[in-house]
């Protein structure tokens, strides 16, 4: 019967597992430091995740069909570049549609590849990083992209502005997530993505078309990238080439903390949301009891290997493997 | 036969589950020299049983002998270590190794340094090989090899052993027939050394053929052990299910509308050519033929997953060409697909949702899937099928295989189509939903359906069809009516030894 004990630890860990390692985390902050839950602290750490959160927004539906997404950090840097750049040329209100299409495009090529041409999405994706890197260098010439009359546009609205004393980052993000949240959750379109993520082939069987599924979370996920470089753009007013170099890997961490498996078929919107502010308030709570700064990469590891561990032990009904 | 000791003796096997009692109070023999079935429905225990043999679970209690001497197992190479051998349904080789380094995996001989041993490895092997008769050599790649071949590098597996006991978990599943035969040889070799055999199978012809002894287990309780020549199938499928299945003829339907689909002259690459047939409403139309026939890439043509290289397609008298199985669904066409894991539904999906599936974009209320009409289309069809599940939420992958084929068989019947292909409808189900759904698809035709059922299984197709296509590699031999139909001049067409 000790076993039928353990058995309900574990499904119990195994369904709000996530939700567990978050509480416990804020305890143990809040505990070190008296500053950590202060509603100062907690909107500034929430603003701070804003940009990775949108983007990991669209990764979700990705992981979810089964696919990877390892571009979406060369990319962000590629809307942040061009959409600096085109400011000054086009000005702010044509400057963010052609942006959004640029990027859109370059998910398309790639849902392209993996919906249709049935490729690897790994191999496309990975390929894509460095691809996309160059484009955006050729595209600036190597330099920094910088607005030159920095006061003198409405286009710091999207990252720095406020509406009734909430910032726009945050509002933004909260927006999306509720929308793709829905999306996901509530459509024909949202049912189709766990169906092919969950088994391709029976999806197709029940008439489900794959391939224009998979392509449509890559157009997503090129849209929260978009919007993430936007963000990114009005808050820095101005960007290096390489912006958004290795958020790939922490977009991912966010969406398998969460819980989405990588094997497709499972995670929501709301588990990526509490997975990212994980990330946001480990790394923000490092600093606060004044651990340096870059230990917090080590430290996050550690959590996505706790998760993971977790996730599998309570599949098979045990901790250890012994074989 | 000496059936003085038995191989394999278990007393009191109990093994409990939250809520369930899978396995309750469970003894058994197995004589040395003997085949023994073991049979019951799915749920009834057996693979649980299975397991404590194999030392995945642990009995909570009971004892289990092997040679008289009690023992304990912690894993299966434990087992396969106190004699107790597995030759499971699903191969679990290494098809990029050797067959001798399969035989031998995790026990290669070495020589000094941990270097290994390849002659000595050979050689057994080899003697192996030669006491099951086979045709390839210990040096050959897994991958190279038949499934059927497959299957006796996993039994020569087990010879490395001195097994005292060996069991067989569907071996046949997919084997041809005359790779059977190899099978049971082999079986009766074995059998003739003293070894106890377990043998668990669905199919009771099998079970006829080759067993001394069937035992039943149902509910998780050992029902009764008798000798299978005093005993009928009729006997044992009432021990399994407290009832009898019926596999009588298919009463004629004389009763048919109109012609709902007409295939003419249609090809497909190798698979198969010049097909035609034609089903009408209330009829239903068996396919019979061995693997490979191209029945089922039938099936997977008109259903849109395979394009024809020629001929037409004709539904309700007019011509249709079908490119997706989007089309097919729109058109009036739904196919219950050969393999329900892989093909027929999303294992990690909930049970309405899999249900709703291929018409979620029709379930609106506004932008968003309507959670009522869902739940009312799932009901409508648990209720109409008797779909055993604790309810919709339940994850699709822990039901039994009969109700996983309900689910499927209930998602396309939603549809309403005009023509509904099912294709090996009762594969590695329990005799109780195979009688359920045998009724089910009767009625089905009675209601007006087209219905073409494909199947591997001659008494199922004999019960539900009305007329009977038998196929020989890629071509139809001859057509069957049920009146004209007989088990010889049906296996005779369907070997290619019959002239047109």
């Amino acid at each position: 019967m000790a076993n039928t004990a353990r058995q309900k630890i574990l499904t119990v860990v195994g369904n709000h597992g996530i939700l567990i390692a978050f509480v416990m985390f804020m305890l143990v902050f809040a505990l070190a430091s008296p500053k950590f839950l202060s509603f100062e602290n907690l909107q500034s750490v929430v603003r701070s995740s804003a940009i990775l959160g949108v983007m990991a927004l669209g990764v979700t539906f990705v992981v979810i069909s089964g696919n990877l997404d390892l571009s979406v950090g060369s990319m962000m840097s590629f809307s942040t570049i061009v959409v600096l750049d085109l400011h000054d040329k086009l000005g702010p209100t044509l400057a963010i549609p052609t942006m959004y299409l640029m990027t859109l495009g370059l998910g398309g090529t790639i849902g392209f590849l993996v919906g249709y041409l049935k490729l690897n999405s790994l191999i496309v994706t990975l390929g894509m990083l460095s691809a996309i890197h160059g484009l955006t260098l050729t595209y600036s010439g190597g330099k920094n992209m910088d607005i030159d009359d920095k006061s003198g546009t409405w286009f710091s609205f999207f990252g720095q502005g406020e509406i009734l004393g909430l910032p726009v980052p945050i509002i933004l993000f909260i927006a999306l997530a509720a929308f793709l949240g829905i999306l996901l959750a509530k459509t024909p379109f949202g049912r189709k993505v766990y169906a092919v993520g969950g088994n391709a082939t029976a999806a197709s069987f029940s008439g489900i078309p794959r391939a224009r599924t998979v392509f449509n979370c890559y157009l997503i996920s090129a849209f929260c990238v978009a919007t993430a470089g936007l963000l990114q753009a009005s808050r820095s007013m101005g960007s290096q080439n390489t912006v958004g170099q290795g958020l790939e890997l922490e977009v991912l961490a966010a969406v398998i903390l969460g819980g989405a498996s990588l094997l497709g078929g499972s995670g929501t919107i709301l588990k990526t949301v509490i997975g990212v502010l994980i990330l946001g308030f480990i790394q923000n709570g490092l600093l606060l009891i004044g651990w340096p700064f870059y230990i917090q990469y080590v430290i996050t590891w550690i959590i996505i290997i706790l998760a993971v561990w977790l996730d599998i032990s309570v599949k098979r009904g045990k901790f250890w493997a012994t074989v | 036969m000496t059936q003085s000791t038995p191989a394999l003796r278990l007393e009191g096997i109990v093994k409990e589950f939250p809520g369930v009692k899978a396995l309750d109070n469970v003894s058994l023999s197995v004589m040395a020299g003997e085949v023994h079935a073991l049979m019951g429905e799915n749920g009834a225990g057996k693979s649980t049983l299975m397991k404590v043999l194999g030392g995945i679970y642990q009995p909570d209690a009971g004892t289990i002998f092997v040679a008289e001497t009690p023992v304990v197992m912690s894993n299966p190479l434990d087992a396969k270590k106190k004699g107790i051998v597995f030759i499971h349904q699903e191969l679990s080789l290494a098809e990029e190794l050797s067959v001798a380094e399969n035989v031998y995996l995790g026990e290669l001989p070495t020589k000094s340094m941990g270097r290994v041993d390849w002659k000595t490895l050979f050689e057994k092997t080899d003697g192996i090989l030669t006491r099951l008769k086979v045709n390839f050599d210990a040096r050959t790649r897994v991958g190279d090899l038949s499934i059927a071949n497959q299957q006796m590098v996993e039994i020569a597996r087990a010879l490395t052993v001195d097994a005292k006991a060996v069991i067989f978990d569907e071996p046949t599943a997919s084997l041809t027939d005359a790779e059977k035969l190899v099978l049971f040889e082999v079986i009766a070799d074995l059998k003739s050394q003293g070894v106890g055999i377990v043998y668990i199978s669905h199919r009771m012809e099998e079970i006829f053929k080759i067993t001394d002894r069937v035992s039943v287990l149902r509910d998780g309780q050992y029902q009764d052990s008798v000798l299978t020549k005093d005993t009928t199938e009729e006997a044992i499928t009432r021990m399994m299910i407290g009832r009898n299945l019926d596999l009588s003829r298919a009463p004629v339907n004389h009763d048919l509308g109109d012609i709902a689909i007409e295939v003419k002259d249609l090809s497909c690459g190798a698979s198969f050519h010049n097909v035609s047939f034609q089903v009408r409403c209330g009829e239903v139309l068996g396919f019979y033929g061995l693997v490979g026939a191209g029945r089922t890439e039938i099936a997977e043509t008109l259903f849109g997953l395979r394009q024809p290289s020629s001929g037409t397609i004709l539904l309700d008298g007019k011509e249709i060409v079908i490119n997706s199985p989007a089309t097919a669904i729109r058109e009036g066409i739904s196919l219950v697909p050969e393999d329900r894991k892989t093909q027929g539904l999303v294992l990690g999906m909930n049970c309405r949702d899999n249900m709703t599936l291929p018409q979620i974009d029709d379930m609106k209320a506004g932008p968003f899937v309507s959670d009522g009409a869902e739940v009312a289309l799932f009901d409508l069809y648990r209720d109409r099928l008797d779909i055993r599940t604790p309810g919709w939420r339940q994850t699709v992958g822990n039901l039994s295989g009969g109700n996983q084929q309900k689910i499927v068989i209930g998602k396309w019947l939603s549809m309403h189509p005009k023509v509904l292909i099912v294709d090996e409808p009762t594969r590695g189900i329990d005799v109780g939903s195979k009688s359920e759904i045998h009724k089910l698809i009767r009625e089905l035709a009675a209601s007006g359906y087209a219905v073409i059922v494909i199947s591997s299984e001659m008494p199922e197709v004999l019960h539900v069809a009305d007329r009977i296509v038998a196929m020989y590699s890629g071509e139809i031999i001859k057509t069957f009516t049920s009146e004209d139909v007989t088990e010889d001049n049906l296996i005779q067409a369907i070997s290619g030894i019959t002239p047109k």
